[in-house]
Parts: C-alpha cells; structure tokens; sequence
C-alpha cells in the first residue's frame, strides 16, 4: 500500500511537469486561496484560449479522447495527472469544463462525422465555446419536465421557451438543448436534442445575478428561433436518451469544491482572540476544526481509492459518488462557523477587513448554490440509495401519464 | 498510486470473513451476551488456528511475521460480526504494547503465548468512570509491587497477563509507566462487571502487593501508552467499519423487506437519505482507515495523525450507523430477540475503549498546531 505511481505514470507525470514549467507560471500557494483576479471576465476569456490552443497542440487539453478528435489516446489515470500537475500552476480555468466536459461528449456519441470533423477541433483549442442548455424554471432536479418547445417547420424546427442556469450562455458560441416535441405523449418520450449557433436570430441572454453577487449563470430565452433539422441530436422523440449521454458527464465534469479549507480555519483560529483567549484553544473550535480535517482527509482519500483502480485499469468503486455529498455541506457551514469566531465582525465581507479577503463570507454565499448546481443533496442521495445501495425508485405519479396531463405549477 | 490492500492480504480477509460467517453467526454472539461467558471460545481457539491472532507477532517470538496491515484486513472481519472475542485486548493492545516497550525478556516470556492465544492478554487504564490520564491514576507500582484498582479492564477476568498504567512517582506525564503482570498470582483479584456490551467480557481488578515488572523506560508509560493507543485506533477503526457495513446491510435488507403503507419502507426518502447518509460516512471512514493503516504499517511520523483520523471517522460512521439501524427497524429493532443490539452496544463499546471522540479530536488538533506552525 503505497501513492508511489507506477514507472510508466511516473514518466508520464514527469513530461506534463516539464511541459508545465515550460509553459506556465507556478502557482503562488502563499495566498492563493485568497488571491482573486481583477481582470475582467472578458480579459480572462481571451487568456484563457491562448492557454487552451497551447494546451491542446501539447496533447494535454483531451487525454482521454481518441487521437482522431485530437485527444492523446491516454487513460484516465494520465488525465489525472495531468489535473494534479497543472493544479500546482497558475492557469485559466472555468471556461471549457462544461463543453469539453459534457457538449462535446454527447456530439462525438450522436452527431454525423462531418458536424465532429467541424466542432470537436475548435471546441477543443479554444476557438469556441459552448454551453448546456438543460435546466428550465420548472424544471430543475426533475430536468425531464422541461417545456422549451420544438415545432417541425420544413426543413427545420421552431423553438420557443426559456432556459435558466445555463453557465457561461454570454460567452459561448454554441449549444446544446434538449426540447419538447410532443407534449401529448408521456415526459420522457416527447423530447428532442439539438445544437445550435448561440448567435442565431431569437436567442436572447440574460444574466441572472446570485446571493454572492456574482453572475455565471443566464436565462436563456427562446423566440421563434430557427435550428435546421441537421443539427438534431438523435431521432425525433428521443431526447432524453440522448440528454442521459450529458447528465452521464456531468457528475465528472462538476469537479470537487475548492476554497477555504481546515488549514485556513487554523489559522483564523490561530489569529483570532476570543473572549477566553485564542479561538485555537477553545474547545468547540477544536472539535470543529478536527471533523472537518477528518472529512477533508476522507474524501482526499476516498479519490485515492478512485485513482488506484483507474491505475490498475479497473472500473472505480461506487465510493467517489460521496464527494459532492460531503464538500458542499462542509462549505457552507465552516464559512458559517468560521463567521461566528469573528463576532459581531463576522458580517464584515470587506476585502480589507475580512480575514483571508473575506474568503469565509463569500464561501457561505457561494456554498448555498453549490449544494444545489450539478444535482442538489437530496438528488445525489436519491442517486446513492438507488444506484449504490439498490433501493427502490420513489413511487412516480408522472411516468406513464401524457406530459399535459400531469399536475404543475401553472395546472394544480 | 496503489492504495488498497495486496491480493495476498485480501485472500486472508475472505478467509477470515469464510470462518466467522461459518462460526460467529449473531446467534453465536447470542449465546455470550445471554450467558455469563466472557468470551465465546470456540469462535476464539478458531482465530488462534488459523494464526490471526500471531498474524503480526514476529516470527522468532512464535507469530507469523506479517504486518500490520494483515491485522487490519483481520480486524474489519471481527467487527462486521461483532465478534465476542479478546482480539483486541490480547494482541492490539498487550502485545503490540509488548513489541513497542518490552525488553527481550519480557517478549520471550509473553509474545510466544499471545500469539498462540494459549494465553489472553490485556491493558489496564481506566479506574472507574473517568478517562485515565497521569493525573487521576492512583494504582502505584513501586518497589516491584503494584498496588490498586482498575475497572473497567477488557478481558479482565480471563486474561492471564496485563499491561497496566501506574503512578511512578514522578510529576506531570512522568507521573506514570506501564507495567507487566501476571494476572494469575494470589495477590491478584478480580470479578467480572456489568457492561452496556455483555458480547465483550469486562472485569474489575484489584492488586495488592502484586508483582510487576517494569515495561519500557520509568516515567514514561504516557507516551508509550499513546502510541499504543494510535496504533490500537487503526485496528479499533477497521473493527469499526466492518460494524458500520454490518449495520447499513442490516437496515438496508429490512427496510427492503418490510412494507408500511402499501410500499416497501426503503422506497421512501426519509429512510433512502439515512441509508444514503451511513453510506457516506462509512465510505469516508474507510478512506480514512486505510490510511491510518499505510501510516501504521509504514511506521510512519504522523501516526497520531493519521490514527486520531481514523478513528475519529470511523467512531462517528458506526455511532450513526447502529443507532440507524435501530430505527429503520421500528419497534422490532428495539427488542432483545432483534440483532440491531449487537451494533448499537458494541459501537459505544468501541467509542470509548480507547478513549471518546472529542479526546482524540483534542488530539488531532494538537498534531496539526505542530505541523502547522503559522
């Protein structure tokens, strides 16, 4: 038992580095967790594709996709790697995830030769981004119940609805959407999946802006707008098989929390003086800070667990399932506790004043939407007890009823 | 990256799970918690056979020589079932504590025997309901004699040999050292107690100018009993998550099993997000455990890290999971010809035998003030 890597990822890891300290600036761990950037989001945009042509012309951008796509050809265990190598460096991130993630996932597996031979490549070096066009106001956990509709027109299809949680819509070039077709037939069996040019006339964006102030997520809304049946997904009917190929993608594209951890909250406590003495020495406080190095440490070892079958070439345990579970309510309530040790001060969320930049605030702000993007708490449970333990689906009122038939906000 | 155990250590595990599913059966653990047995004995000369109990014994000393990390394959196995055996009196503790301490006197005269399991071994901390620490300790050794009370000790009544903490004299955590005694002189007494868990035999002790001899270095039994106590959480951890998986499959078979409402129960979320919760915790505890179990085995400098770790964990996934457990059953979880029981006692058993979970959070916490210094 050992985290020694096998000589061939040694070698592996040892490329990517030199490659890396080639290329990139490492990064600064002083104060990196509390180091944001002040560049605008569109400077960042423009970094960042200069960072993704490199990357890809390197192999480095796609190591598990085929050579002919552009990937290396690499396993998964060469993929990670790869991620713990660049972690240690300053480099873009948080705007090819979800369309190198899932968009282009789902096209290999459903789009003609010729549309891959056009999209793949440019998705993947950078030239365009693309988004996910999946969530609705009335349909959240329960995607299936979307209501964005399709209509055949000739040659193409009409689409009329809205969007929302749609990451990074204001800056993407293309899409991918799953619509409803036939509202007469049961809900999983009238959808229809599409990409589409984010540009094309009818598609206006709108940015939703959050409790922590930031806005990466828009509405997106629908009017009359024109998609060539080409550019269809899958036959007429079967969105949601196609939809399935995304969602599968999903829980690998969502990455584990990051932010402020046990080590910062040992050192606020450290610093912070309470009314007995040091918050360090404060009983509570220890208690705390022990659970939450203890969970830290178990889920860092649970992925270890992971990367060892994907080492030895076997398909992972059931084990990593656990890790959003865990990270997004550790988040949101050591914000919280860690807020609670500067008193009344804890409300300060003033770069100045606020301890690490007031990294603890703005994590309890952002931790409230993390336990829900991505399949909230209660979902992913619901995917343990089914998936992991083989408990029974809920009993379900909508499976095998007409869609507008079924009970819904506007139709109690 | 390989962290998982060897094929080798796997094939003793199923060997280990093939005789205890064989031989230790609830109703087998039954039979001690409803008699006056203090362990059950064919389940243990079993163990002893198949060499588990000398697994990581030296082999000049009469064990088989392998390591720490056959002993926690081991330990996961004893704790799914329950066992109501003195595994870990006799080998985590007295003589893992033998090994670390003992002079080449003292393993020649004792290792041979724990490893055979001809005799049972323990450790005698505790002198009633406070955690033991150098203060609070009033047994004495001096002049050879040990001189005091200890309750409650593991195995107390059918150990022939323990290691015992005891006030030398000297002042702060110097107070203490840990001493060697045959538990079988006249000089010794003993009667067994009552416990929350009756599957695991408890006895009160009291020696009156009973003859001891020193282990390891006077004044320093704190240290060395601590560092007896991190590796014993390891193992304690394994035994731990083994009971945790126990319990969770236990309530998750009933609540497939059992219908309210015209449904099985484990439709329901309430009952599908607690066993989705045990899971969660028992998963991390696991990841936590097996890296307590690469620390140990390497001999590794953060031991007390990597064990408080893992206990803390998996202390906290067994509570949750037997008292669970309990409740997904109903009223029938609750009575006494119900299995939940074994878990639900055992998991507080294990809680405390080495001390609760907010001492070893303290524990913890002082580790990373050390590695940490700002």
């Amino acid at each position: 038992m050992d985290f020694n890597d096998t000589p061939e990822e040694a070698k592996f890891r040892s490329e990517a580095r030199e490659w890396l300290t080639a290329n990139a600036r490492q990064r600064d761990t002083s104060n990196a967790k509390a180091s944001v950037s002040n560049k605008s989001e569109a400077e960042r945009l423009v970094r960042a594709k200069q960072w993704q042509a490199l990357k890809a012309e390197a192999g480095y951008a796609a190591i598990t996709w085929p050579t002919e796509y552009g990937g290396r050809g690499g396993t998964s265990i060469q993929s990670v790697i790869y991620s713990q190598e660049e972690a240690n460096f300053d480099v873009p991130r948080g705007f090819f995830e979800i369309g190198l993630g899932m968009c282009i996932p789902t096209m290999m597996k459903w789009a003609t030769p010729e549309q891959n031979e056009r999209y793949v490549k440019p998705a993947l070096f950078g030239e365009e981004v693309w988004c996910q066009l999946f969530s609705e106001p009335a349909a959240g956990s329960d995607v299936a119940g979307l209501r964005t509709k399709c209509e055949r027109d000739g040659d193409d299809w009409i689409i009329n609805g809205q969007k929302v949680w749609t990451s990074g819509a204001h800056f993407c070039d293309y899409g991918i959407i799953v619509t409803r077709s036939d509202p007469t037939v049961p809900k999983h069996k009238g959808l229809t999946f599409f990409f589409l040019d984010m540009k094309t006339p009818g598609i206006e964006i709108r940015p939703i802006k959050q409790i922590s102030g930031g806005a990466g997520f828009n509405e997106v809304f629908f009017n009359d707008v024109r998609v060539p049946d080409s550019q269809r997904l899958g036959d007429v009917g079967e969105g949601w098989k196609v939809s399935l190929t995304t969602l599968m993608n999903e829980r690998l594209a969502i990455g584990g929390g990051s932010g402020v951890d046990h080590e910062e909250l040992l050192k606020l406590a450290r610093e912070t003086e309470l009314e007995e003495g040091p918050a360090i020495k404060d009983s509570n406080v220890r208690e705390k800070l022990a659970d939450w190095y203890v969970q830290s440490q178990g889920l860092k070892y649970t992925k270890f667990r992971t990367l060892t079958a994907l080492s030895k070439g076997q398909v992972p345990g059931a084990e990593s399932s656990i890790g959003k579970i865990v990270s997004g309510p550790k988040m949101q309530d050591l914000g919280s506790f860690a807020m609670d040790i500067q008193g009344q001060g804890g409300i300060l969320q003033d770069g100045d004043e606020s301890p690490m930049g007031a990294a603890f605030q703005n994590q309890w702000l952002g931790a409230a939407g993390y336990r829900i993007a991505g399949g909230t708490d209660e979902i992913l449970r619901n995917i343990v007890s089914e998936q992991v333990l083989g408990l029974p689906q809920d009993i379900r009122v909508d499976k095998k009823v007409p869609f507008n038939e079924l009970a819904s906000n506007s139709k109690k | 990256m390989n962290f998982d155990f060897s094929d080798d250590q796997k094939m003793l595990k199923d060997q280990a799970r093939k005789f205890l599913e064989d031989k230790c059966s609830y109703a087998d653990v039954r039979t001690v918690l409803e008699s006056d047995a203090s362990h059950h004995d064919d389940v243990w000369q079993g163990l002893c056979d198949l060499g588990f109990t000398g697994a990581a014994i030296p082999e000049e000393y009469g064990g088989l020589g392998l390591g720490a990390l056959e002993l926690c394959v081991v330990a996961e196995e004893l704790g799914r079932c329950a066992a109501p055996v003195p595994f870990s009196s006799s080998i985590y503790m007295a003589a893992e504590a033998l090994k670390l301490g003992g002079s080449e006197a003292l393993k020649q005269a004792w290792l041979p025997k724990l490893a055979s399991g001809e005799i049972i071994g323990t450790l005698a901390a505790a002198e009633g309901p406070a955690a033991p620490s150098p203060r609070n300790t009033k047994t004495t050794f001096a002049n050879g004699k040990l001189n005091g009370r200890k309750l409650p000790v593991p195995d107390g009544e059918t150990a022939s040999v323990a290691i015992v903490l005891a006030n030398t004299g000297g002042a702060g955590e110097q107070a203490v050292s840990l001493v060697v005694v045959d538990l079988t002189q006249s000089s010794v007494t003993r009667s067994s107690v009552e416990t929350i868990d009756p599957t695991r035999g408890h006895a009160e002790i009291n020696f009156e100018d009973a003859d001891a001899t020193l282990l390891g270095v006077a004044g320093e039994g704190w240290a060395l009993m601590k560092r007896v106590e991190a590796g014993a959480a390891v193992l304690v951890a394994f035994e731990q998550v083994g009971g945790t998986e126990a319990a969770l499959h236990m309530a998750k078979d009933y609540s497939l099993d059992r219908y309210a409402f015209g449904r099985q129960i484990g439709s329901y979320q309430a009952i599908k997000h607690k066993l989705a919760d045990m899971y969660v915790k028992l998963e991390l505890a696991r990841s936590n455990a097996y890296y307590g179990a690469m620390v140990l085995a390497q001999e590794g400098a953060d031991l007390e890290l990597a064990a408080a770790s893992a206990r803390i964990s998996a202390t906290e996934a067994y509570r949750f999971a037997a008292q669970e457990c309990i409740q997904v059953h109903g009223g029938i979880g609750f009575t006494w010809e119900a299995n939940p029981q074994f878990h639900y006692r055992r998991s507080k058993l294990l809680a405390l035998s080495l001390g609760s979970a907010s001492r070893w959070k303290n524990r913890l916490v002082a580790e990373l003030e050390k590695s940490n210094v700002a």
